[in-house]
């Protein structure tokens, strides 16, 4: 537009020049918010990329152990339930994809690195999946977990991503009331039943409580400071806590931590230490599902690879 | 006599205050995108209320028109949150588990 320049800017003083770091670091940290076409220091760009495409990259990754299971629902009811939920979850990660590619990384990359075992995932999705319950379980109390996080990201500096993340809030809540009625279902069932639910608690419960990570200093966590994360994964894991264990107890399921209480005087829980250990292990590609999600992963990008060519007209789909 | 430039119909998008999403705001009719941005400006920015404008060509936006897809004729009720009506299962099970009674 060739005369732009002669229509100043709305809204006031600009809070920040471009160019001036100090002066966006000191914007952001005091709740302001950036737009993707916003100029940013490389570092800020950099951290809320990695941040956003590792959510992209579970929301991607996190289909696979659920996928296993359409064709084993129920009923069609529960059918179309988890599918749509798979839908949704596969929307996610487009979404997000479509938030990071406007900071700067293309999406073939990002894709790329993923298979690569470059980037990462989170640590939920590594681990097999062995009954229905487990079904119930992640749709209820892996989802829950992660919607503690995203609700405190609809605060992102970063604003495209803070509003990307109140739709797929509203959808993850609709995932956690299926899972929570296909945990429901099963309580209410027979004693088979809900032993099968209380397999899966004790299974899912390790990961669950190594998901949000280990405590980090706040005062050396930039994401915090240049608010791209409004809490901490202290924060976090006892907000999880807080919510879902009476959710939890009231249905007669027994969570594999004989530590695990809350302590009135200091205002949190205590529970046994999260092995920090298999979180890291299992994250960088180590975990007992990892490598078989990956390499579906893989096998899926190479068997689509003609609707790319198709699509984005390379020259080999020319025959 | 020259006959003036044809308008073009400019919707306008506004964000009210920082972060928030842009909103549709109305329209204004100019000949150019230069005036289209005055006029945005008058009419959507003039008393600070806006934070953000775009000003896009009307003919430049692609609407998506299907019933099928946008209203659907099939129960769609499980991809909605008051799709599952918990309220009688978990009074159920909070009270087997608290013993009062055998599980069914």
């Amino acid at each position: 537009m060739d005369d732009a320049t002669t229509i100043q800017p709305l809204g006031g003083p600009v809070p920040y020049a471009p160019g001036d770091a100090d002066a966006f670091f000191a914007h952001v940290g005091s709740g302001g918010k950036v737009e993707a076409d916003d100029w940013m220091p490389d570092e800020y760009r950099a951290a809320v990329l990695k941040f956003v495409e590792m959510h992209a990259n579970s929301e991607l990754m996190g289909v696979l152990p659920e996928r296993d299971w359409i064709m084993r629902a129920p009923n069609l009811r529960r059918k179309l339930a988890l599918t749509s939920k798979i839908q949704d979850e596969v929307g996610h990660a487009q979404l997000l994809y479509r938030v990071a590619e406007d900071l700067g990384k293309p999406r073939a990359a990002m894709l790329q690195d993923l298979l690569d075992g470059k980037t990462k995932f989170h640590n939920v999705f590594h681990y097999p999946t062995k009954s229905w319950a487990d079904i119930g379980i992640i749709a209820w109390l892996v989802d829950a977990a992660a919607i503690v996080s995203q609700q405190a990201l609809r605060d992102c500096s970063y604003a495209p991503y803070a509003r990307t993340m109140k739709k797929i809030c509203w959808e993850e809540s609709v995932h956690i009331m299926h899972g929570r009625d296909v945990v429901l279902t099963l309580m209410n069932g027979t004693a088979s039943q809900r032993a099968m639910v209380q397999e899966a608690l004790d299974r899912w419960w390790g990961p669950l409580m190594q998901m949000h990570g280990p405590p980090t200093d706040p005062a050396k966590d930039k994401d915090l400071h240049w608010r791209i994360k409004a809490k901490n994964n202290e924060q976090l894991r006892q907000e999880f806590l807080s919510i879902y264990v009476p959710r939890i107890r009231e249905l007669g399921l027994r969570i594999p931590d004989a530590a695990l209480q809350y302590d009135d005087g200091e205002g949190r829980w205590h529970y046994t230490e999260p092995d920090w250990a298999e979180l890291k292990s299992v994250v960088t590609g180590h975990g007992p599902a990892s490598q078989s999600r990956l390499g579906f992963r893989r096998e899926h990008y190479a068997d689509t690879q003609w609707v790319r060519d198709a699509l984005l007209g390379s020259a080999t789909a020319a025959a | 006599m020259s006959t003036p430039p044809e308008d073009r119909i400019w919707e306008v998008f506004r964000q009210e205050a920082e972060g928030d999403p842009m909103v549709h705001a109305g329209n204004v009719n100019a000949p150019d995108d230069e005036l289209a941005m005055h006029y945005a400006r008058e009419f959507y920015g003039r008393r600070g209320e806006s934070h953000r404008l775009w000003i896009v060509p009307r003919d430049q936006i692609a609407e998506l028109e299907d019933p099928d897809l946008l209203a659907p004729p099939f129960d769609r009720s499980h991809k909605r949150p008051g799709g599952y009506l918990i309220k009688h299962k978990l009074e159920a099970a909070k009270r087997r588990a608290a013993g009062d009674e055998p599980a069914p």
